[in-house]
Formats: structure tokens, C-alpha cells, sequence
């Protein structure tokens, strides 16, 4: 009897070590947790808001007058209230005007074109100076967003490859239905005619002084460098 | 293209002239800004309540009351203001509207008054915003469910139109309260089925002894008694089946009805009884089907919503009942096996195996404890007291929040149904607006073609035949129109692409490129070239005949070309290359005389507009001496060198001219 018992008890202690152990293991498996976690919320304060410099500072630093940004910055204000743009709020803005095809990757190069800092965001006075060279700079200063604009890395130098991802961007937004069809190679051979006529040296790359030299050449760049005039 | 955004316009339009060191061909001009007026506020009275917003945030919306000259009807001189007698509240609602872009349904307003209110500003339901289109549906629709109701209980005593018999039996038999029979048939049916079901029952219940015998159930002591009751209740129940069959829609679909299948299973047994003979063999799997006699209870979920309700939810809630039978079997197992191995030791242990330790974990875990089988050891008695414990946790854990699951889930389903019935509309409005605005710009595109040859044409009382656009509008399309010029490629919708794609693909086959041609540095001459030949053509002009003809100032002669024989006859040695081409196309194409020589005219007098950079340049052709041709050709040139081949693989292939 007693050694029954004795066999019962080990045989007890046996299957408690087993099942404890085969519980540590599963957790250390990570297949059930044993431990207790405290989840922290992290509350992200994401709301930054911005507020712009005062109008008449602006009004110095562009070439707009107060009414002009008054009206400019209601609309502004009224797609982002907080006072900045982030890329994904740009890009669904500027997809509203392009609803035959995709407008994200020029609308990607525009905001880091506007985004002069890189910060990631565009605020009023970054949005409003960059229209003002656009719609009331001169010529020169245009042609040199224009430039800063096709470098996408910002190097000084347009080569192929960025000159490529430019005109593919400006290709998407036409969208798939075109007259004529696009062809795959239609982007490049675009290319090819741009770097013919720019690249005065053919050395592969467009620097600003060959861009804007071929650019003042070229009456059809001139003249619709200045259609958008009286936009505002 | 969202109105809100309309303020964004500037922007984006000063943001293309980052395509234009790209282009290669002039830009059509920007719409001018006929009312340069200055941006004033508006006061709107409504019903005493003032509001006041910019003249140009109502102008965003051009077809509405506000938006239009309409409220104009509305001003009143002396007080310089714009009053409407209408309802302040709502008025609200749709200021916002015009301000933000989004329309909002406040959930205290009447649904009716609302819509009235929308109707009255020019206003579409269909553009509330998401936050609030659910809650608008759900109350438009039980006020009509409202209304339906007040019409039927009007209609009731009338008598319908002519349905044709089946269908009235159809009818009666979905609701028993059309008419008087088919209430008295549904409450013969609802009594047989209790009766049926209680003899059922009755039948097994030992009913006094005979003598000489043990104890009989009654289904044997009064078997004549109760096979008449099962016969006469199971006549009952194959007539209506059969009635019902006549009676259905869709025969196949009720077949395969839940409702029908249990019908069949409740009145099968008695067939197959009378079938089979009182063998001894097959009587055993007899008694086995008469227990789908008890079926027959379902037949009541006809008779009570209630009981409907109640399987719908358990269908819903399947997989939370699936996930607690789930977890159950689990615990199960491995309690089961624990103690199995546990009470090993023990002897004389009922423990036998771990199936025979299912029956005691179960027991165990619902707190049952009938103590058929009972631990002996002090491990077992350990772990049974533990799986007792979990018992009770992981069974009265998830019964509340299967409870409470049902009203969720049942609630939630509804609405998920809603909802994605809904998506699919709103999506289908989505995708039209978005047609709407493409289709909007090739639209003007046309009318604005339309109008400016009707004015070369100098028949003023025609100007005005294209619909006026807004000012943002014509912006817009500006804005697109030079989008097109960049890429040297045209929008056009669905239909006309697949109708270019098979043309091309057709023409493709029978001729061969030469492999002297290059597509490649054509382009700064083939653009203007190329555009020159299709200023002929208006961007749809791959019209069926129909529409064309609805073009009564403008006959097109649709001039078909082929692509490539066209290059291939072209091997001549052209410094003047477009009429080369022109000429071969024409050559190819066998056209007549007179047509050619439109042809050329046409495209020489194309040519000077080449420069003004207008689109509609001249669809009426301008005599040139042919003296301008090489000239005018040499022009668009200078910077591309090497052979140039006017055509690359994009040329059109398709010459249009319109004949006056």
C-alpha cells in the first residue's frame, strides 16, 4: 500500500514537472504568452499645425498682391487645415485633375519641387513661392524651377534616367485611352528628342547654363512660359 | 473634379509649365477671364437668418439654385440681398455644401422635409457624403416602407389586378392575411402540425398493461388509432406540398428551399413505412426514420417569425459557436488525455482509454458531475478539480458574448449587407462622375471645335450652340488640352481606343515595315505635321455614321489611310516631307481627284496656323499658291537632322477633312 502510494505521489509530481515544463516551452515558442504585456498606447501627437507669416511679410516676399493671397490661402486653408500639405493629401489633390490616369508620380517630383527644405511637407509660404516664381517670375526663374524640377535628386545635372522618370509621369496621366494608343517606347523617344535638343555638349547630362540656353532658344518654350500670366 | 479643389486650379495649372521644356509643340491658348470681377460676399437671407458667403464659393457649383442665375429671381432690391423662404436649418446644411464639397444629412431633420429642401436648391440626394449616406438610406427607405404600408392597408379591399391563379395561390401561401382561406388553410396546416407532432410524442409513452404482457407505449396499444391520425396528418402535409409546388415561381428554387426539404423529410417515414413490408430485417432502420418524423416541428418556422429569427441569428453566429465548440474540443483533449494517464496507475480505474476520459471531461467541464466515473488517484483529483475550474471559465466565458454577438452580429450583418450594396452603387456613381468629368472635357473638346469653325464660319446666331462652361471648367480642360500637346497624344474614351486598336491591328498584317525607317527623331516636324492633318478632325471623328450626321454644319469625309503602305510607298526623296506623305497616303488610298486636291489645300492651309498655335485652325481651306508648300514645310524643321521620316510608328492613320 504504501508503496503504491508512494508510486501514485511520484507519478503526481512527474506529471505536474511535465506539464509545467511543456508550458514554459510553448511560451518560450512564443505560441502562447505567459507573460503579461502592458500595451502602452502611444499617443501620437500628429496634429501639427502651421501657421503661416503675416500677410504683409508675404506679400514682400512674392509677387502677389494681398487680395491675391488672401484667396490663395482660403483655398489652401480649405484642403488642409492644418496648414501643411504631406505628400498624400498633394497627391489625391492633384489627381482631381487628371482623372484619366495616374497622376501620383508627377505629383510625387512637383512636391519635392515645391518641398524646397525636404522636410515632407509643404507649408503656405513654400506653396506660395513657388507660384510666384511660376506665375510671376521672370523667365530665368522659371526656367530654373523648371530645372530644379526635372532633378529629382537635386545634383545639378539632368540625365537620362531622371529626364526618363519625368516624361513616364507626365505619360501615366494621359491614361490608357489615347489617340493615338501609347506606345512603350513613346516615352523615350521623347526623351531622346529632348536631350538632342538640350544637351549641347552631348555629354549625356544637361546642366542648368545648357538648359536654359536651349530653352531661350526654342520660341515654343518662351511663349508658353508665359500662357499661364493672368492665371490668378 | 471636385469643387473644393477648384481652388487648387491656380496651382496646378502654374505646375504645367513644368511639362512644357518637354513639349515639343506649341501650347493652345489659356480661356481668358472674361469677368475679371473682384470676389465679393453675398448675403442670404433665409427666413430672417442671414448668411453670407463669397460669390465664388456658390459658383462652384454651377448647376444649382445658387449656383446659377436662378437665385437671381430671388434678389431683393431693396435690401440688396438674396431671400429665400425656406427653412433656416437646412439651409445650413446646404451652405456647407457649397463651402466644403461634402452635403451632410442631420440625423434630428425629417427626411422628407430634407429631400423637399434638395429639390428645391437643385440639389441631388445622391451626393451626401459617406458619413452620412447610410443613415439617410436607412430613413428614406422606411419612409417608404411607410408609405408602401399606407398603400397596401388602402388597397387591401380592392381587388388586384388580375393575377392569374397560380399566383394568388403563391400569394396566400407566403401571407396568410390576403384572404380569409388563406388564413384558414394556414391555421389548418399550424393544427396538424401540432397534432402530428404530439402523437409523436404520445405514441412511446407506456400506456397501462395488458394482461399477460409486459407494459405496451401506447403506439402499439391504439396502433390502428394512431396510424389513422399519422395518415390523415400526413395527407394534410403532401397536399400542401404538392399545392405549394404548383404554386411556386420557380419550381427549381423551391425545391431546393430549406422549408421544402424539411416538408419532404417530415412525410417520407410514412411512404417508406407503407412501402416496406413489417420485415424483420429492414424494420430496425424503419424505426430509425421515423425519427425524422420529428421534423416536422420545423414546419412551424413558417408559422412564426420568431423562430425564423432565431435560426438566421445561429446562422450568423456560426463562426463564434464554431469557435467555442472549437476551443471546448481542445480543453477536451487535453484534459481528457491528462487524466487518462493520471488515473493509469489506478486500479479497477474506469478511465479505459481517452475517448472513455471524453464522457468524464465533459461532465466535469460543464459542471455537470453525474459521477459516473470518478478520479482516484490524487493526480487524477488534481487535475479534475483544474478541469472543473476551466470548465466553468471556458464555458460561461463565451456564452454572455455569444448573447451579446447575436444582437451585434445580427445588427452588424444587416448593416454590412447594406453597406456593400450600397458600395457597389457608389462606386457605379463614382466611376460615372468620373466618366462624366473625362467625358466633359472631350465633350467640350468637340463642342469647343464646334463652336470656333462655326465663327470662322461667321454665323453668329450659331455661337452659342456648344453649352456654356464655367470659367474653372474651361480652365480645366485648358489645363488638359495641354497635356495632350506635351505628350502628343489625344484622350479619347473606351470605345473609340478599342476601335483604333483593332484598326491598327488589322492593318498591321498585310504590308511590312521598311527597315529604313527610323520612327525615331521625327518628332518635332511630325508634330505639327501630324496635328495639322488631324485639326481636320474632330476627336471623335471615328463616329458611326448617326453621329455624324448630327453634325449638320460640319460633313466630315472620314478618309481612311493605311498605316504602313503609306511609308512603304514612300521611298522618294523628299526634303518636303508631310506632302510627300500626304500624297502617298492619298496615292494608297486611291482616292478620287477632287478629294486629293482637298486634301493638299486643306493641309497647306494648315500650315500657317501651325505657327499660331490654335487648335481649331482652319477646318475651311484656304487657297495657297503651292509655292508656300516647300516653304512652309522647311519650317517646322530646323533642329531635328537625318532622314526624317514624317510618320513614326505613332502617326495617325486616319485623314480627315471636312468638305464644306
Amino acid at each position: 500500500m504504501r508503496a503504491e502510494g508512494e508510486a501514485e505521489g511520484l507519478q503526481t509530481l512527474g506529471i505536474v514537472v511535465a506539464l509545467c515544463s511543456s508550458l514554459k516551452l510553448l511560451h518560450y515558442l512564443g505560441l502562447i504568452d505567459l507573460s503579461d504585456d502592458k500595451i502602452e498606447d502611444e499617443l501620437e501627437m500628429t496634429m501639427v499645425c502651421h501657421r503661416p507669416e503675416g500677410l504683409e511679410q508675404l506679400e514682400a516676399q512674392t509677387n502677389f498682391t494681398k487680395r491675391e493671397l488672401q484667396v490663395l490661402y482660403r483655398g489652401f486653408k480649405n484642403e488642409c487645415p492644418s496648414g501643411v500639405v504631406n505628400e498624400e493629401t498633394f497627391k489625391q489633390i492633384y489627381a482631381q485633375f487628371f482623372p484619366h490616369g495616374d497622376a501620383s508620380m508627377y505629383a510625387h517630383y512637383l512636391f519635392h519641387a515645391f518641398d524646397t527644405t525636404q522636410t515632407g511637407s509643404v507649408k503656405f509660404e513654400d506653396f506660395v513661392t513657388a507660384l510666384s516664381i511660376l506665375l510671376r517670375g521672370t523667365v530665368h526663374e522659371k526656367l530654373r524651377w523648371t530645372f530644379n524640377l526635372y532633378d529629382i535628386n537635386k545634383d545639378g545635372y539632368i540625365n537620362k534616367e531622371e529626364m526618363m522618370d519625368i516624361v513616364k509621369a507626365i505619360y501615366d496621366m494621359m491614361g490608357k485611352y489615347t489617340y493615338p494608343v501609347l506606345k512603350e517606347d513613346t516615352p523615350r523617344q521623347h526623351v531622346d528628342v529632348f536631350f538632342q535638343k538640350m544637351d549641347k555638349n552631348k555629354d549625356g547630362i544637361v546642366t542648368l547654363d545648357e538648359f536654359l540656353e536651349s530653352c531661350q532658344e526654342d520660341d515654343n518654350i518662351m511663349r508658353s512660359l508665359q500662357l499661364f500670366q493672368n492665371v490668378m | 473634379m471636385a469643387a473644393g479643389v477648384a481652388a487648387w486650379l491656380p496651382f496646378a495649372r502654374a505646375a504645367a509649365i513644368g511639362w512644357m521644356p518637354v513639349a515639343n509643340c506649341p501650347m493652345p491658348l489659356a480661356p481668358a477671364d472674361k469677368s475679371k470681377r473682384q470676389d465679393e460676399l453675398i448675403v442670404l437671407n433665409v427666413s430672417g437668418r442671414r448668411f453670407q458667403t463669397w460669390r465664388t464659393t456658390l459658383e462652384r457649383y454651377p448647376d444649382t439654385l445658387l449656383g446659377s442665375t436662378e437665385k437671381e429671381f430671388f434678389f431683393n432690391e431693396d435690401t440688396k440681398e438674396y431671400f429665400f423662404d425656406r427653412d433656416p436649418e437646412v439651409f445650413r446644411c446646404v451652405l456647407n455644401f457649397y463651402r466644403t464639397g461634402k452635403l451632410h444629412y442631420p440625423r434630428y431633420e425629417c427626411i422628407s422635409a430634407y429631400d423637399e429642401e434638395l429639390a428645391f436648391y437643385g440639389i441631388l440626394p445622391e451626393i451626401i457624403g459617406d458619413c452620412c449616406y447610410e443613415e439617410y438610406k436607412d430613413r428614406k427607405r422606411e419612409n417608404a416602407e411607410r408609405l408602401m404600408d399606407d398603400n397596401d392597408s388602402e388597397n387591401n379591399q380592392e381587388s388586384m389586378p388580375s393575377l392569374s391563379f397560380r399566383q394568388t395561390m403563391w400569394r396566400a401561401f407566403e401571407n396568410p392575411h390576403t384572404s380569409t382561406l388563406a388564413l384558414v388553410f394556414y391555421y389548418v396546416t399550424g393544427f396538424f402540425i401540432a397534432v402530428s407532432v404530439i402523437t409523436n410524442v404520445v405514441e412511446t409513452v407506456p400506456c397501462g398493461t395488458v394482461p399477460g404482457s409486459k407494459e405496451l407505449p401506447c403506439g402499439e396499444r391504439y396502433s390502428v388509432a394512431f396510424f389513422c391520425l399519422d395518415t390523415a396528418c400526413v395527407m394534410i402535409f403532401t397536399v400542401e406540398y404538392l399545392l405549394r409546388l404548383f404554386a411556386a415561381p420557380s419550381r427549381y428554387r423551391f425545391i431546393r428551399s430549406v422549408m421544402s426539404i424539411i416538408d419532404v423529410v417530415a412525410i417520407m417515414p410514412y411512404y417508406i413505412g407503407l412501402v416496406m413490408t413489417n420485415n424483420e430485417d429492414v424494420s430496425g432502420a424503419f424505426v430509425t426514420l421515423r425519427v425524422f418524423r420529428v421534423f416536422r416541428i420545423f414546419k412551424f418556422s413558417r408559422h412564426s417569425q420568431g423562430l425564423r429569427i432565431l435560426g438566421y441569428t445561429l446562422k450568423s453566429c456560426a463562426s463564434e459557436l464554431g469557435f467555442l465548440l472549437f476551443s471546448l474540443t481542445m480543453a477536451i483533449i487535453i484534459f481528457a488525455t491528462v487524466m487518462f494517464y493520471a488515473e493509469k496507475g489506478s486500479s479497477a480505474s474506469k478511465f479505459t482509454s481517452i475517448p472513455a476520459s471524453f464522457w468524464y471531461t465533459i461532465v466535469t467541464m460543464t459542471t455537470l458531475g453525474y459521477g459516473d466515473m470518478v478520479p482516484k488517484t490524487i493526480a487524477g483529483k488534481i487535475f479534475g478539480s483544474i478541469c472543473s475550474l476551466s470548465g466553468v471559465l471556458v464555458i460561461a466565458l463565451p456564452v454572455p458574448v455569444i448573447v451579446s454577438n447575436f444582437s451585434r452580429i445580427y445588427h452588424q450583418n444587416q448593416r454590412a449587407d447594406k453597406r456593400r450594396a450600397q458600395k457597389k452603387a457608389r462606386l457605379a456613381r463614382i466611376r460615372v462622375a468620373k466618366t462624366g468629368s473625362s467625358n466633359a472635357y472631350l465633350h467640350s473638346k468637340r463642342n469647343g471645335l464646334l463652336t470656333e469653325a462655326l465663327e470662322l464660319m461667321g454665323t453668329p446666331e450659331e455661337e452659342h450652340m456648344g453649352k456654356t462652361t464655367s470659367l474653372i471648367e474651361s480652365q480645366h480642360h485648358h489645363l488638359l488640352h495641354c497635356l495632350e500637346k506635351t505628350t502628343n497624344h489625344e484622350f479619347i474614351d473606351e470605345q473609340m481606343f478599342e476601335q483604333n486598336c483593332m484598326e491598327s491591328s488589322m492593318q498591321n498584317y498585310p504590308s511590312t515595315r521598311s527597315p529604313s525607317l527610323s520612327s525615331h527623331p521625327g518628332l518635332t516636324t511630325t508634330c505639327c505635321s501630324r496635328r495639322s492633318k488631324k485639326t481636320t478632325h474632330l476627336p471623335n471623328s471615328n463616329l458611326p455614321a448617326t453621329r455624324l450626321r448630327s453634325m449638320q454644319e460640319l460633313s466630315t469625309i472620314h478618309i481612311q489611310g493605311s498605316e504602313q503602305p503609306s511609308l512603304t510607298t514612300r521611298p522618294l526623296p523628299t526634303t518636303s516631307n508631310e506632302s510627300q506623305g500626304i500624297q502617298g497616303k492619298q496615292k494608297s488610298n486611291a482616292t478620287n481627284d477632287s478629294r486629293s486636291s482637298l486634301n493638299l489645300k486643306a493641309d497647306d492651309g494648315l500650315r500657317p496656323n501651325c505657327k499660331t498655335s490654335q487648335i481649331t485652325t482652319a477646318i475651311i481651306s484656304i487657297p495657297t499658291p503651292p509655292a508656300l508648300t516647300p516653304e512652309g514645310e522647311s519650317r517646322p524643321a530646323p533642329t531635328s537632322p537625318g532622314p526624317n521620316t514624317n510618320i513614326p510608328s505613332i502617326a495617325s492613320n486616319v485623314v480627315k477633312v471636312s468638305a464644306l
